[in-house]
């Protein structure tokens, strides 16, 4: 299993090297210059120059990668152009604050969708099952930047009940699980467990559907088995599939979130790369989108080691 | 008589904080961060209304006191400025500056503190060269030759030619404290935290991406504008829908730039809607390079009188005012040109047959314009109402869309440049300020790219004649008169095709009160106070 883990490892090597690349180039690649943003709008050719010089950017590019790639090696991902901070801070910050949210959305979604999938699959064609298929199915449909801005509407504008913006009173960055600061995440962590509420939902439907009607459900009514217990039988049954669907659907909630982020101003990642890109801050760009990418990347790793534990097969395929 | 003095010695303190204590404004600004908050700041116009002249102090100001006129240049750290009597060159300007001015950190404001922040933007070789605020100030500053202090209280800046304009530039350039640079062991990064500049508002406090807290300055040696508020608080709010709800759920009392969609809501839900005409204006800059249809002066005129204002401004829920000429009308510079810029789509068209063009064989010219941008009002809708309005008279625009930071890029490189690829005009909208920005960056001969920003390459003797004259008119009065004739000739020549100016518009509750906004990018908020 241990040579398994550093061949595992090992493979990853090239992956990792590989993102690097990719993400260095693609924000180069991007028109415009990089230096706009803090540049005067009207400074002259020599001042450009002296700009670029300052920030390394009149370099040749593989001279500039060479340069980030040592200094990330190093735990240096570079300070932010337009703020002049270390990125690695920026970055941990907006990592912590999107994880929060995702797994604040992950429960909300895992929730309701499990209840509305069991419902459903239970009930199939009844009235239930139609209520609970079309909740689904707008979750999954319904898109999520509307649906906060719908949100903020009724509960903020309207109601005046939950904040619309930022994660703390006053425009807080840091959340903290306390009542107060939990006010500010409900509306963002609603909006965006609709997706994985409408797939949990739609999955667990046909997988619990198909369980009722498998031989073995059959076999324990027969036997004279209460209704509780076989419920157990198919909850234990559908679980794993459940559990990996929502697996994946928290790596695309970290991934996938600067739409919903944008709307609540909810300082995560997602925020982080549209400001980054607002600005044209490429180190910050940089580093945002390398450090989600090798979170991706040891997310994978891990579910590989920890999936060849579970079954040994894997490892012999 | 002892028990009065112990009494008035008693209640001080209390009138001192009932003075203040006028409640506390959070604003929601469109920045997506703090400004640099060491003295000369970054994001832009915003950056230097909310961090600059708040805590910091040029040696001259602008005078931000009225709503009702252009506003002008007032005494700062300087009490008067004038060319040196005894140089010919007409290079030397002689600063006498404001006696027992303190930072917020207690050290005295000297002539000495002005050449220190000058060689903290222009010399690269001083300590206290910091890259950040140079590449914020340097352009800002592109007449100053040198610069010295002849006692603590005079001063004296050298141009490199006769520049009259010297004023409008210095009035960009903020005063930091020295001695709170040594204190904080002579970092940047630290003064960052706890800067010190001779401002009405003191940074009390500030955490990056999120709230930057300001405090009164009750020292502040102009008395009239010690602020009233208790606190005056900063967040960063890039999103316009994230403002918007901020706003009505109560999060801040102040938004800039609500989008118009959002106005009939919000002055329906009882905020309101501050507006007020400022240099601003949002033009197609009109290339003149060789070959360009819009050298011909049928067609200029006839695109400026193709284009309907009106229409734009109901688009717009009234946030514009149409444009007369290149600067808002009723500003001191505007003039009296003779061609009036208003919707007359018969006289485009028949200038438009003149010049060979009709509807039917129209003139096919490309655009390039911006999907968002900062200043760029609505750029898409508004591009799309020109495209249809010009189409009508017989002027086919094809749209070339780049994003904004492209774009400023493509402007940098002038019309001629491969990357404006092919565009005969580009949708731009300028900060007009001061002669400058306002006039000559745009159109003076040996501004051309990659000198400047002169994007168009026009060029015209009798134009630069004129721009000399703005230099060489020490006299204000004379020097306003140069520059009505320079708009005068910006308009009756048709030089850009002037559509609009913004309005500056800001949303806010009506707890707010005592807000005068100033016909100007940046704004005083020491007469605010909050309603309980």
């Amino acid at each position: 299993m241990f040579i398994y883990a550093l061949k595992r490892l090992v493979y990853v090597t090239p992956v990792a090297l590989g993102v690097s690349v990719v993400c260095f180039l693609l924000v180069h690649l991007a028109p415009g210059d990089p230096l706009t943003s803090i540049m005067p709008i009207d400074a002259t050719a020599q001042q450009q120059a002296e700009m670029r010089a300052a920030y390394g950017f009149d370099k040749p590019l593989p001279v500039q990668y060479g340069i980030w790639l040592w200094k990330v090696l190093h735990g240096d991902l570079g300070a932010s152009i337009a703020s002049g901070r270390p990125v690695i801070s920026e970055v941990g910050r907006a990592v912590g604050n999107s994880l929060i949210l995702a797994s604040i959305a992950t429960l909300i979604g895992f929730g309701f969708g499990a209840f509305f999938g069991f419902v459903a699959g239970y009930f199939r064609n009844s009235a239930l099952d139609r209520a609970a298929s079309i909740a689904s199915i707008l979750g999954v449909s319904v898109p999520h930047y509307w649906l906060g801005m719908v949100l903020v509407i009724v509960f903020s504008a309207t109601l005046g009940w939950l904040p619309s913006t930022g994660a703390g009173p006053g425009g807080s960055t840091n959340w903290r699980p306390d009542f107060e600061h939990l006010r500010y995440i409900i509306l963002p962590a609603i909006t965006m467990s609709a997706i994985p509420m409408g797939i949990i939902a739609r999955t667990l439907r046909a997988l619990v559907a198909d369980i009722l009607s498998q031989d073995f459900v059959q076999a324990l009514r027969a036997k004279g088995m209460g209704e509780w217990a076989v419920f157990k039988h198919v909850v234990r049954n559908a679980a794993p599939t459940a559990l990996a669907v929502m697996g994946l659907q928290l790596g695309y909630l970290l991934g996938g979130s600067i739409l919903i982020e944008t709307v609540f101003a909810w300082p995560g990642t997602g925020f982080l790369l549209n400001t980054a890109i607002f600005q044209r801050d490429l180190p910050l760009l940089q580093g945002t989108i390398l450090v989600l990418a090798m979170f991706f990347v040891t997310l994978n790793l891990i579910v590989d080691i920890l999936q060849t534990m579970l079954d040994p097969r894997i490892q012999r395929g | 008589m002892r028990k009065l003095v112990f009494a008035v010695a008693c209640l001080l303190p209390l009138t001192a904080a009932t003075a203040f204590a006028q409640g506390t404004l959070r604003i929601g600004m469109t920045a997506s961060d703090i400004p640099l908050t060491t003295g000369q700041t970054d994001n832009g116009g915003e950056g230097q209304r909310f961090m600059g002249y708040t805590v910091y102090d040029a040696l001259i100001n602008w005078d931000l006191s009225s709503a009702t006129k252009p506003s002008d240049l007032t005494p700062g750290l300087a009490l008067s400025w004038a060319l040196d009597p005894a140089d010919t060159t007409k290079t030397k300007w002689i600063f006498k500056l404001r006696p027992d001015v303190k930072f917020h950190d207690g050290s005295t404001f000297t002539a000495e503190s002005v050449v220190w922040n000058f060689d903290k933007l222009l010399k690269n070789e001083s300590p206290q060269f910091d890259q950040r605020q140079s590449a914020q100030g340097k352009s800002r500053i592109p007449a100053v030759a040198g610069y010295r202090a002849i006692d603590p209280l005079t001063l004296e800046i050298t141009t490199k030619t006769p520049d009259a304009t010297l004023p409008y530039q210095v009035a960009w350039i903020l005063m930091s404290s020295p001695a709170n640079w040594e204190k904080l062991g002579k970092s940047w990064d630290a003064v960052a935290k706890a800067p010190s500049g001779t401002g009405a508002w003191k940074l009390a406090s500030f955490v990056p991406r999120e709230r930057a807290e300001l405090i009164p300055n009750p020292a502040y040696w102009d008395k009239a504008r010690v602020p009233k508020l208790e606190k005056l608080i900063l967040i960063p709010l890039p999103e316009p829908n994230a403002r918007v709800a901020a706003l009505r759920s109560g999060q801040v009392d102040w938004i800039e730039a609500p989008s118009p969609d959002a106005v009939k809501s919000l002055t329906g839900a009882g905020f309101k809607i501050v507006t007020n005409a400022y240099p601003h204006n949002w033009t197609w800059h009109l290339s003149r390079a060789e070959g360009s249809p819009w050298n011909d002066i049928r067609v200029r005129k006839a695109a400026n009188l193709a284009v309907d204002r009106a229409g734009m401004q109901e688009l717009l829920q009234g946030l514009m005012i149409p444009a007369e000429g290149f600067f808002p009308p009723g500003h001191q510079w505007f003039g009296k040109p003779t061609f009036k810029v208003e919707y007359k789509p018969e006289e485009a068209r028949k200038l438009l047959k003149e010049a060979g063009f009709t509807p039917e064989k129209p003139l096919v010219t490309k655009v390039l314009i911006s999907p968002s941008g900062s200043g760029q009002m609505l750029p898409l809708p508004m591009n799309e109402l020109i495209q249809q309005n010009l189409a009508e008279v017989g002027i086919k625009v094809d749209f070339e869309v780049v994003e904004w930071n492209q774009l400023i890029n493509i402007w940098r490189a002038g019309a001629k440049d491969p990357s404006s690829r092919g565009g005969a005009a580009m949708n731009y909208s300028y900060f007009i300020q001061d002669p400058f920005t306002g006039f000559i960056r745009h159109l003076q001969c040996n501004l051309a790219p990659p000198a400047g920003t002169n994007w168009g390459l026009y060029c015209d003797p009798e134009m630069d004649k004129l721009f000399d004259q703005v230099r060489n008119t020490f006299d204000p009065k004379e020097q306003t008169a140069t520059l009505q004739k320079i708009h005068e000739k910006y308009v009756n020549d048709a030089l850009f095709l002037m559509v609009t100016h913004d309005v500056n518009a800001r949303a806010m509750s009506p707890k707010v009160k005592g807000f005068v906004q100033a016909q100007n990018w940046f704004q005083d908020f020491s007469p605010i106070t909050m309603d309980k």
